[in-house]
């Protein structure tokens, strides 16, 4: 997904407003994109705080900045810059994390971003978006590069099978249809249950959901999710996140608040480091049960 | 009397009263950096210039001194720390351009101050980013990240550090060794100058000195200045007024 993040940033580095700041990260993907924005394009060094200070100052400046490290050095180490100079002034500072999730794989912990959008959502005015597909990067870039409120970009790895044909995108899109329970997935990580599921019966075959922007709220949701839920009466939520403040929690708290209901509800959630050894983004989706297998299992 | 060190008292007073009214603490880091704030205000800065008060807790100061300036009314500063107020205890934004963002977390300002600085170099704006800090606020490490970043620029920047040697529960020297601001600065790359906080014919004649890039100045001050209780007393960090003591204080400050 990064490489077609900086082909998108390319696009729109023409815009004078534009200026791009990264954490010393970037080496053999952003080249493009420095050349391009010139001395709009900024290693702002290993000093993330100050980066994100940086931002606001440029956005409070009517200049639109990007700010760009691995997930967890883009909104857990300046979070207090986060909260207090972006969010808090409700400056358009866009957040760029690259490796959502396990993605990092086995670089350990440290470059795990589990819990990053359940802790910026609790911030004023913060809004997420996390690409499930290399083809809705540009979309996204476009939609938010001229966005005036904070937001942050989860970016993550596209596997979806080679003949599978991306929807347009949108916040909500159904990928499967079926008869069976309602899933729903959050961003890249519905990639790789799109085969297994898509090669059920229709009886059983879920309709499954991918979500990509957060939070959200009823009306946000499009009617026909709440069609397929009410109909089937089975929710699965399967997200690359931790439990507190999830996609999981958030809907599972919209269905009590608007007084509907369903059968079965289960939630598939990054655990951690369940079997406490490392390995691929593969690997940790399987040791706390985000894999495809787990998803059927949760299905059956 | 200077007609600038007479606006300097008369506005000693009136951030001592509005303190007194308040009952709020944080009157002896005010009365550190209200003769910089003045002279910056009144003197130095010019309209292409911001200001960023990094150490958010002179917020009262920083009122004060834009009360002097006729941008905030009586009125105004008599809401100062009440219920509704615009004129929190620590400055919050989004009414006045002086104070373009909500501080008072430590370590913030400076990072803030050169995002304002690189949008005016990228630009080609004219005009300076002028950043007040705290002496024991260089303990946070985000100020050095900032202050590479700053040197290494150029950015149009210049930072003064209120040097009243006293922090929240202890001296400076006592809590983080002997900070040689001048050699540290200096080593960053960035021209560092010594003068008296206090003096604002001094600090007026240093910050008027317009040079490019990076400046900064070790303004020497005392907490409390100017009301003989408070000077160098590390409980006016906190303590309000009680009403003797406020009347102390005026007659002390008027007879200056």
């Amino acid at each position: 997904m990064r490489d077609v993040f900086t082909k998108s940033l390319v696009g729109v580095a023409s815009d004078p407003l534009f200026v791009f700041l990264t954490g010393d990260l970037g080496f053999s993907a952003l080249e493009p994109l420095r050349d391009a924005a010139g001395d709009r394009f900024i290693n702002a060094g290993v000093a993330e705080q100050n980066m994100v200070s940086v931002a606001a100052g440029l956005a409070r400046s009517g200049l639109r900045p990007w700010a760009y490290s691995i997930a967890p050095f883009i909104y857990a180490r300046p979070f207090e810059q986060v909260r207090n100079d972006v969010c808090l002034h409700n400056l358009g500072v866009r957040l760029v994390g690259n490796g959502g999730g396990y993605g990092y794989g086995v670089m350990g912990g440290t470059h795990h971003a589990l819990e990053d959008y359940g802790s910026l959502l609790c911030l004023q005015n913060m809004r997420v978006i996390i690409p499930a597909f290399d083809a809705d990067v540009e979309a996204v870039v476009n939609q938010i590069s001229t966005y005036e409120r904070p937001v942050y970009l989860r970016l993550g790895r596209d596997e979806k099978p080679a003949d599978f044909e991306t929807p347009p995108y949108a916040p909500w899109r159904r990928v499967i249809d079926g008869r069976g329970p309602t899933v729903v997935a959050v961003g890249p990580l519905i990639g790789p249950y799109l085969e297994p599921l898509r090669a059920l019966p229709e009886a059983s075959r879920p309709r499954v959901w991918v979500v990509t922007e957060l939070p959200f709220d009823a009306g946000s949701i499009p009617a026909e999710f709440w069609s397929d839920l009410s109909d089937s009466r089975h929710l699965v939520v399967a997200e690359e996140h931790v439990q507190q403040g999830s996609a999981g929690q958030s809907l599972a708290y919209l269905l009590a608040a608007s007084g509907r209901r369903v059968d079965r509800f289960s939630h598939l959630y990054a655990r951690g480091y369940v079997s406490g050894r490392y390995g691929s983004q593969a690997y940790h989706r399987k040791d706390c049960g985000l894999d495809a297998a787990s998803l059927l299992d949760a299905l059956a | 009397m200077t007609e600038l060190d007479s606006q300097v008292k008369e506005t000693k007073l009136r951030l001592l009263r509005m303190h007194y009214e308040s009952r709020c603490g944080h009157i002896g880091g005010n009365l550190s950096c209200l003769d910089i704030l003045m002279t910056l205000f009144h003197a130095v800065m010019q309209d292409s210039d911001e200001f960023v008060l990094s150490k958010g807790h002179a917020a009262g100061a920083l009122y004060s001194t834009l009360w002097s300036l006729g941008l905030l009314s009586d009125d105004d500063l008599t809401t100062f720390h009440k219920d509704g107020t615009r004129l929190a205890g620590h400055p919050s934004p989004a009414h006045l351009p002086q104070i373009p963002f909500a501080t008072g977390s430590l370590g913030h300002g400076l990072g803030l101050s050169c995002g304002l600085a690189l949008a005016r170099q990228l630009r080609g704006e004219p005009g300076r980013v002028y950043c007040l800090l705290s002496d024991g606020e260089w303990q946070e490490g985000s100020n050095w990240e900032a202050l590479i970043f700053a040197a290494h620029r150029k950015l149009p920047l210049t930072l003064i550090v209120d040097r009243n040697r006293l922090q929240g529960f202890g001296s400076t020297s006592e809590i983080a060794g002997p900070c040689k601001f001048v050699d540290q600065f200096t080593a960053f790359g960035v021209q560092t100058i010594e003068v008296d906080g206090h003096d604002t014919a001094a600090l007026r004649s240093a910050l008027c000195e317009r040079a490019d890039g990076v400046r900064a100045f070790i303004a020497n001050t005392n907490k409390g200045n100017g009301v003989s209780f408070m000077q160098d007393q590390m409980q006016w960090h906190y303590l309000p007024l009680n009403a003797t003591q406020y009347e102390q204080a005026l007659q002390e400050v008027a007879a200056t």
